[in-house]
């Protein structure tokens, strides 16, 4: 655990978990977060355990289903999946993290020349 | 909907968290397996490969508190927490806990009782429907008693017809007197209390009867058949609560009379209208037969129409009072209302005299309630110091702040419910034992209950009392210094030094407090103690009332002086016989008692001064008595005293008091003056006597103008007998009834009353308000003399090893007593002075409740404090006894 590594934002871990279920399908806890971390090239701080916080979280607002099954390697694990209502919020966020990158994108790059278009 | 849905999901998840935490379990158990296997299948020793998969998944316990915390209700599961704590440390701790929950309850219960009379009497709708439409309307209060508080049938016609503000106006007739029903079942005649009412009076108020029906118009009529209507009281009492006796017709005061039904339990005549009295039945009152000329008798209540404002109503009364008329034969008499129609709200009327008294207790009750917070604040402190290292090690092994906060307000919380539930217990105990206290003369008394409106004061209390006992220790601990806890061994570091300056601040203040308590009681009993030693103008104590039957009527008796003359033989037999039972030293006859029923007659004014130079003066009460009336009640007289010669046909003598002789004959004697109509030469009456002023309406109001006639030259309204004797009144009961009884047969069983019994009930409302602040002072001089004592004890306690080292080096046990007393009475001294400022400042609240007693009285304020301070001295003896008797060698030896 190098201190490089990123804190994850408030609430960016339910997104992710949205989106990795959109792309995988059916998955395990584990499975998540191996996942993530994997696509985030282990950039991301991520204490595995946490994932389960906002898993329960999301399936209380009914944006995913859990059911037991088995594994791979035939282990019984709890796999969940994406609903409906999980695909739209999964759209909406992702629409509203486009846009904060965008703001946050041109505030990180504004220089002095952008001050005389204050009213623009 | 959905955050709706949301939480009933948390909710679900809360109940269910067992089968949630070992899902959650089985979870984790396979992520951890995959995990290993992965690191197993890179090739790790299992040792290292187990260790990996524990440290990403970052801890075990830390993701089930967070897998918690994300489905919801956390602050429940902290709660249940520190519930459990709170038990368990309480548990083991009982003499503290005992004494915490003992002193809440205490300050609870006092709290809960007092708001449910605030409730009964200020908060509470009267029990009608939509009461607040009730007005009561009467005359300003004036000196001449109830007759100058009514109106005639006339007036009552009239005012009926004119207004437009009242849905319908009813009233009662204001003159019955108590025990005027006798009900003959066979037996000897029973006597009970009936009042009677205008037939129209309970659909004004709103009250259907239990069973049966209420009156109908065709009730009043002349020539209707008797009716009566019982209380759900009375009719379970002497009927047994008969299911059938709707229909059922009784000899009533000699008359066959239908019961046509049965009032409900809830409507209470004299809890409403008569405090302190009971109404065992009610009758409708036929206005179109003989009270048509009675004068006035009727008090009016009326129903404003939805919508019409008090002062609409009050605009209308004082534009049609002047055409009323007291009676039509006599035109002179229209106007004669004039001013003297005010509709008040019918509540007011009832208890807008105690808002005062009550606004008082209230502030009574709060002053305890602070007292106990400050006790338990300081009980609190001296634990809270005892386990700071406990709740520093907390601290050390990561508690929040906070976490400590909650977790000490929760023990106040639950010392505060526990509190709660005895102090309602208590309350409900006093509560119920008020409600059946029949005698004061408290309005409403016997509809006292505690209701939902008290259980939400209650829990108020209880979490006021919790978050103010609990913060200043809570706050004190966790602002603590971690170190400087951990290291605070014991006595003389700067940590416990502060506490104690808290500590000394509370002890200041709760001395305070008991003092303006003390002020307040002490102020009011010596305003009892004032009332109490009025001259009535009659002597109270050994001196008895029974109500006399006697039938006077004559048969073809034009003027009335034949029944008069008839009433003479039977009341100087009556008198003789009575006068002459062994014990009695004086017998007479009235038909009205002091401090109860009174009357009118209008003014009578010296011979020869014309009546319109007296137009507005109060007319004098009037007394109708035998001759030896005055002798028995204990009342001075100048002059004579009523003969039995003093007949129909002799010459028109009166007695007047005091008051109304110096009125009229400021420098000379009245007795032998004559008293005239002020109009022609008519009526004239001459003084035979001047009494002295009697307190006729109530004890502690000034006595105004009275008039007696005599018996046999006025018609009485009744014959109340009054017996003076040197035994126990009580005593004579058996022989006067039986005497009665032998020259009537006819004579009911009547209540045998001393007439200091009336003196109590007059003053029995002023009673309880004293009784009831005097208990709360005295409850708060107990918690402060406790609090002092725990104050000073447990720094003695802390001083030991201090106290040690002095008398080793020489100090004796007088000087160390003598300094810890000097400790002691300094802290109350400085509460004493500042209770007494406030006092001082606060005096105003009391003084309209205070009877010939300033509210600055000095001696009420120096004996207070004295008390006070003798409270104090005793409290810190006992510390200070326990000082003085230290083992230097053991103190020194114990650190």
């Amino acid at each position: 655990m190098s201190p490089e590594k990123l804190d994850l934002l408030q609430g960016t871990l339910d997104l992710m978990v949205l989106q990795t279920l959109t792309v995988m399908g059916s998955l395990h806890g584990y499975g998540i977060a191996r996942r993530i971390e994997q696509v985030s090239g282990n950039e991301v701080l991520l204490n595995q355990g946490t994932i389960y916080a906002s898993l329960v979280r999301l399936e209380q607002r009914e944006w995913i289903a859990s059911r037991w099954g088995t594994s791979d390697n035939n282990r019984k694990a709890k796999f969940y999946s994406i609903t409906a209502a999980g695909r739209r919020q999964l759209t909406a966020d992702a629409r509203y993290w486009e846009r904060l990158k965008d703001v946050m994108q041109r505030v990180m790059t504004m220089d002095k020349s952008a001050e005389g278009g204050a009213d623009a | 909907m959905s955050w709706l849905w949301r939480f009933l999901g948390r909710v679900w998840a809360f109940v269910r968290r067992r089968p949630f935490d070992a899902e959650l379990d089985a979870e984790l158990a396979a992520h951890l397996e995959m995990a290993i296997e992965d690191n197993l299948a890179h090739g790790l020793p299992a040792a290292e490969a187990r260790r990996l998969a524990l440290v990403s998944i970052g801890g075990m316990e830390q993701a089930r508190y967070r897998h918690r915390e994300a489905r919801g209700f956390m602050n429940i599961d902290i709660l249940m927490q520190d519930l459990k704590f709170t038990v368990r440390t309480l548990w083991r701790d009982p003499s503290f806990t005992t004494v915490a929950v003992l002193i809440l309850a205490l300050a609870i219960g006092a709290n809960i009782a007092v708001f449910s009379v605030v409730n009964m009497l200020l908060l509470r709708p009267l029990p009608f429907s939509n009461a607040q439409q009730l007005v009561w309307i009467a005359p300003p209060p004036t000196k001449c008693g109830l007759s100058c508080a009514t109106y005639s049938t006339d007036a009552y016609d009239q005012f009926r017809v004119m207004s437009r503000s009242y849905q319908d106006v009813t009233g009662y007739f204001a003159f019955s007197s108590a025990d005027n029903l006798s009900l003959s079942l066979g037996g000897p005649p029973i006597t009970a209390t009936s009042i009677d009412v205008i037939q129209n009076f309970f659909q004004v108020l709103g009250v259907r009867a239990q069973m049966g029906r209420v009156f109908t118009p065709e009730d009043a009529r002349n020539g209707a058949a008797p009716v009566v209507l019982l209380t759900h009281a009375w009719w379970k009492r002497q009927f047994n609560g008969d299911p059938n006796i709707v229909g059922k017709a009784f000899d009533m005061n000699g008359q066959q009379t239908t019961v046509i039904g049965v009032l409900p339990a809830s409507f209470d005549f004299g809890a409403v209208f008569a405090p302190g009295t009971k109404v065992d039945a009610i009758t409708p009152l036929n206005l179109y037969g003989p009270p048509r000329d009675w004068g006035n008798i009727i008090t009016f209540i009326g129903r404003l129409k939805p919508g019409v404002a008090l002062a609409q109503a009050r605009e209308e009364g004082a534009r049609i009072a002047p055409h009323l008329c007291w009676n039509f034969k006599y035109p002179q008499t229209c106007g004669d209302y004039k001013n003297a129609v005010v509709p008040v709200p019918l509540k007011d009327y009832i208890s807008g005299k105690l808002q005062r008294s009550l606004v008082v207790l209230w502030a009574a009750v709060g002053a305890i309630l602070l007292i106990a917070c400050v006790n338990l604040s300081n009980l609190l402190l001296a634990r809270a110091s005892a386990r700071s290292k406990e709740f520093a090690m907390r601290g050390a092994l990561g508690a929040s702040r906070g976490r400590i906060v909650r977790q000490l307000l929760t023990e106040s919380l639950v010392l505060s419910s526990a509190g709660a539930v005895f102090g309602l217990m208590l309350a409900a105990v006093l509560v119920s034992w008020l409600a059946h206290q029949g005698a004061i003369a408290l309005p409403l008394l016997s509809t006292l209950h505690i209701d939902a409106a008290a259980l939400g004061w209650t829990v108020l209390i209880a979490v006021f009392a919790a978050v103010v006992f609990g913060l200043v220790p809570g706050l004190r601990i966790a602002s603590g210094n971690l170190q400087e806890s951990l290291k605070d061994a014991g006595p003389g570091a700067s940590a416990s030094r502060k506490h104690e300056r808290i500590r000394s601040i509370l002890v200041v203040s709760e001395v305070a407090l008991a003092c303006m308590l003390l002020v307040g009681a002490g102020l009011l009993l010596r305003s009892f103690i004032n009332v109490l030693n009025v001259d009535l103008g009659f002597q109270p104590d050994r001196a008895a009332a029974i109500k006399v039957k006697y039938d006077d009527s004559v048969p073809g008796d034009k003027n009335g002086d034949l029944s008069a003359a008839k009433r003479g033989v039977i009341f100087q037999q009556i008198l003789a016989r009575v006068g002459s039972l062994p014990g009695v030293e004086g017998a007479g006859m009235v038909d009205y008692l002091p401090l109860g029923q009174n009357r009118a007659w209008g003014t009578p004014v010296p011979k020869g001064r014309n009546r319109n130079d007296f137009k507005d003066l109060a007319g004098p009460l009037v007394y109708v008595i035998s001759p030896g009336y005055i002798r028995a009640m204990g009342t001075r007289l100048r002059g004579r005293d009523f003969t039995w010669d003093d007949g129909p046909k002799s010459e028109q003598v009166v007695l007047i008091n005091e008051s109304m002789a110096r009125f009229f004959w400021p420098n000379e004697d009245a007795v032998g003056k004559i008293l005239g109509n002020g109009v022609d030469d008519k009526n004239n009456l001459r003084v035979a006597g001047v009494v002295e002023d009697v307190h006729e309406e109530n004890v502690d109001g000034e006595a105004g103008w009275q008039i007696y006639y005599s018996m046999t030259q006025a018609t009485p309204s009744g014959a109340e007998l009054v017996i003076r004797t040197g035994l126990p009144p009580g005593s004579l009961a058996t022989s006067v009834l039986t005497t009665l009884r032998e020259l009537n047969p006819q004579q009911p069983t009547a209540e045998f009353k001393p007439i200091r019994l009336l003196v109590n009930h007059a003053v029995s409302g002023r009673q309880f308000f004293m009784l009831l602040v005097v208990s709360f002072a005295t409850l708060g001089l107990l918690l402060a003399a406790l609090g002092i004592y725990g104050v000073i004890s447990y720094s003695v306690t802390r001083q030991t090893q201090e106290i040690g080292i002095r008398m080793a080096l020489g100090a004796s046990a007088g000087i160390v007593r003598r300094q810890v007393l000097a400790g002691t009475l300094r802290l109350a001294i400085i509460g004493v002075v500042l209770g007494a400022a406030a006092s001082i400042a606060g005096a105003r609240l009391i003084a309209s409740l205070l009877f010939e007693t300033s509210p600055w009285d000095a001696m009420t304020y120096i004996s207070m404090a004295i008390a006070l301070l003798a409270v104090a001295g005793i409290s810190g003896y006992i510390p200070a006894f326990r000082a003085s008797h230290i083992n230097p060698t053991v103190a020194l030896r114990a650190n």
